[in-house]
């Protein structure tokens, strides 16, 4: 579908969220870059609502939720979840509505702007339903609580298919899981039990099992060893994290949440940063890079690739870089030089 | 002056479980230091105890001998013993767990910091990582509910949460150092990490002099990478502090080289800091015996032996600031061998 609007000249709708705080500035960069770099996306702009939807029991109202579900992909900026009780977080509630099962994160060293770390290049993919985050919690007797983690073989499996079908699909040569398996033998077990059986179908994948601790202590000595690492949700939050420590922080890393049939939303996963908001200042890399994964989500490779080499060598010359990365450019300055790179 | 009490300088006797992996290799390296060092220690063996069973099936349980001799000796040195990854043996624990809840060792201590001469990303780090050592996601309480749904239960309790808490700010206190980070995961585990998190608040109430902060863990590890001197003693509930202390070893230089132990009100129990098995290294005498060797320094002070523990130190310091790569081992740059760095270490001896 979308590449035979996208050849007919036709657009293609997506939801865009611009969010709280920076997330306007930021939203507003990435619609004037890809205007100018003609990618044929019309936005479908949405806005949380003031109040909670009763039919959601969120902020995030049915008419936000029908718009990603009928377009089928969409980018979000950064929210702030309204602090009270008796309703869902804006995350839990995109995540369970829409089924989006999978986060992906690409980390990768950016040319020009130097961390101790050299030649990152690797993404992690985090199944993102179950595990630690169950939500099933209680104390037994005063003083003794049980969490619950849930690993159930459809959504590992469903999250190691995920891996090894993005991996092929993006010319990535191996996949690691990552588990604790020697300590949660059933729960870890099952896991990497599902991700083997997915391997096997894919022999031109290398496969390889990494206790989570390992691949941390391996992560801060030589992150280049690794390519595609798929991990239970917890041990994803935190490794994707770290991942992103290495290059720079959340403000220059992408992030796509994947579901069933293909539907995607992509999102920069910073945070709202009140401070700087409507100042000019923000830094719209990590947007609009996810703006990227979307493009390319959508087979629009070639504008993906045009935006994305734009917005890495305005980095790489470092004249224009923001206040984050050590500059003085502010977001308009930013947002010129790279459509001057197009 | 250290003034011991008459017959501090009398033999003591220590268990020592080599384990699987580079165990054995690490282990006998030491053992050749401490007798280089004239230390009065003796040790009481237990060679072959192994996660696997003579005919190959995984051990289900530490021996009694074993149990009895730490109970008896109160000190213990080992390496890793091996966890079969069985789908047979899905009911027993890791044996090193078991070890450990068995001797009520509730604490866990990493202590990572920057080895002069030694060239890592960072430098001047000096961070100990101080981990509750029995429960949380270690309860080893899982069942399959149905076919293909597990449930694992983490097991967070106020008494251990109090405890290693009470240890954490009782070790930064007795070593002088400024700050307590508590590590958790508050934000989703509410009531689990919560409970965690009140222990740790109520404790730090009564340490006014030392600085508290809070951290989400997925956000620690991203500030370890970047910021990694914000951080002083962090305490963490079990699988945060195993994952955390890895991120620490691999800044420090790497599992090789980092020490820690375990310790509960009546048994302490040295290892390498981050606890490895290392199949890829065993039996080629190539593994990092560093790591192994300053844990038995803590181990010599811990037994009031503190100029054989300074000295010990001190000669493996030397090692690394004479900057001579040749007796080094690999993972830390060198070409040498555990044996050539076992020599090297002894030939500093004071
Ligand atoms: N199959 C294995 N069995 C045991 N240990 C392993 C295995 N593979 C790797 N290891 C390494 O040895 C360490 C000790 O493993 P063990 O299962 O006994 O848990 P542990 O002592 O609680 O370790 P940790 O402190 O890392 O959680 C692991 O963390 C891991 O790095
Ligand atoms: N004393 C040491 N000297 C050198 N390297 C070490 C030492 N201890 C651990 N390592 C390295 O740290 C890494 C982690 O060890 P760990 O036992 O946790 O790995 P693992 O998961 O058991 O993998 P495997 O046993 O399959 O190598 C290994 O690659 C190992 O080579
Ligand atoms: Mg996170
Ligand atoms: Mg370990």
């Amino acid at each position: 579908r979308a590449f035979s609007a996208a050849a007919d000249g036709g657009k293609i709708t997506a939801t865009l969220f611009p969010g709280d705080g920076i997330g306007p500035d930021i939203a507003d960069a990435v619609r004037e870059i890809f205007e100018a770099a003609k990618a044929p996306i019309e936005w479908d702009e949405q806005h949380l609502g003031k109040t909670v939807d009763e039919r959601t029991n969120s902020f995030v109202t049915r008419e936000n939720l029908d718009s990603v579900l009928k377009h089928g992909i969409g980018l979000k900026g950064p929210m702030t979840t309204p602090i009270g009780k008796g309703f869902r977080s804006l995350n839990l509630t995109l995540r369970k509505e829409l089924q989006l099962y999978a986060n992906v994160r690409p980390c990768f060293s950016l040319q020009g702007y130097k961390t101790r770390y050299d030649n990152v290049n690797l993404v992690t993919i985090r199944e993102n339903t179950e595990g630690e985050y169950s939500g099933l919690e209680h104390e037994v007797v005063k003083g003794v609580v049980e969490s619950l983690k849930v690993i159930t073989r459809t959504a590992s499996t469903r999250v190691a298919e995920f891996a090894f079908k993005y991996a092929e699909e993006n010319n990535r040569h191996m996949v690691s899981a990552i588990h604790k398996a020697n300590i949660m033998k059933k729960a870890d077990g099952l896991f990497i039990e599902c991700c083997r059986s997915v391997a096997d179908k894919y022999p031109n994948i290398k496969y390889e099992e990494v206790i989570v601790d390992n691949a941390c202590m391996q992560l801060v000595r030589d992150p280049s060893r690794f390519d595609v690492l798929c991990m239970p949700n917890l041990y994803g939050d935190i490794v994707s994290d770290l991942c992103a420590g290495l290059i720079g922080g959340l403000g220059l890393t992408p992030s796509a949440n994947v579901g069933a049939n293909g539907l995607a939303l992509m999102e920069a996963v910073h945070g709202t940063a009140p401070d700087i908001a409507g100042k000019n200042l923000a830094n719209p890399t990590a947007l609009l890079l996810s703006g990227c994964m979307m493009l390319r989500h959508l087979g629009l490779n070639s504008h993906a690739d045009q935006i994305q080499n734009a917005a890495l060598a305005v980095i790489a010359e470092g004249t224009y870089r923001t206040r984050d990365l050590g500059g003085t450019a502010g977001t308009s300055d930013f947002v010129k030089a790279v459509i001057g790179k197009l | 002056t250290y003034m011991p009490k008459p017959g501090s300088g009398q033999r003591k006797t220590v268990t020592l479980i080599p384990g699987d992996g580079i165990g054995p290799e690490i282990t006998d390296a030491v053992v050749q230091i401490v007798d280089a060092l004239e230390a009065p220690i003796v040790w009481e063996r237990f060679d072959g105890l192994s996660g696997s069973m003579p005919d190959g099936t995984p051990r289900t349980e530490v021996p009694k001998e074993v149990l009895d001799s730490i109970r008896k000796n109160g000190v213990c040195l080992k390496g890793t013993m091996y966890t079969a990854l069985s789908k047979k043996n899905t009911s027993t624990q890791s044996l090193n767990v078991q070890l450990r809840k068995d001797l009520d060792l509730v604490v866990n201590l990493v202590h990572g910091f920057s080895i002069p001469g030694l060239k890592t990303r960072h430098d001047d780090l000096d961070i100990v990582v101080i981990r509750e050592n029995l429960e949380g996601e270690y309860s080893g309480l899982e069942h399959e509910v149905v076919d293909g749904v597990v449930e694992s239960l983490k097991v967070i309790t106020e008494e251990k949460s109090l405890r290693i808490a009470e240890y954490a700010f009782e070790f930064a206190y007795l070593n002088h150092r400024q700050r307590v980070t508590a590590v958790h995961k508050a934000n989703i585990m509410k009531k689990g990490d919560g409970m965690f998190l009140k222990a740790c608040q109520a404790v730090a109430k009564k340490y006014p002099d030392i600085e508290y902060t809070e951290m989400i863990v997925d956000n620690t590890c991203m500030q370890l990478v970047s910021k990694p001197d914000q951080f002083d003693v962090m305490v963490a509930p079990n699988l945060y502090g195993n994952l955390v202390a890895n991120v620490v070893a691999g800044l420090c230089g790497g599992n090789g080289i980092v020490p820690g132990g375990n310790i509960g009100n009546d048994y302490a129990v040295f290892e390498q800091g981050a606890r490895a098995v290392s199949n890829d290294l065993a039996g080629r005498g190539v593994a990092n015996p560093t790591a192994l060797t300053l844990s038995t320094s803590m181990m010599l002070r811990h037994l009031g032996l503190h100029s054989f523990s300074d000295r010990l130190e001190a000669a493996v310091l030397d090692v690394y600031q004479s900057g001579d790569k040749s007796v080094l081992t690999s993972d830390v740059g060198g070409s040498g061998t555990t044996a050539s760095l076992t020599q090297a270490i002894v030939s500093r001896l004071e």
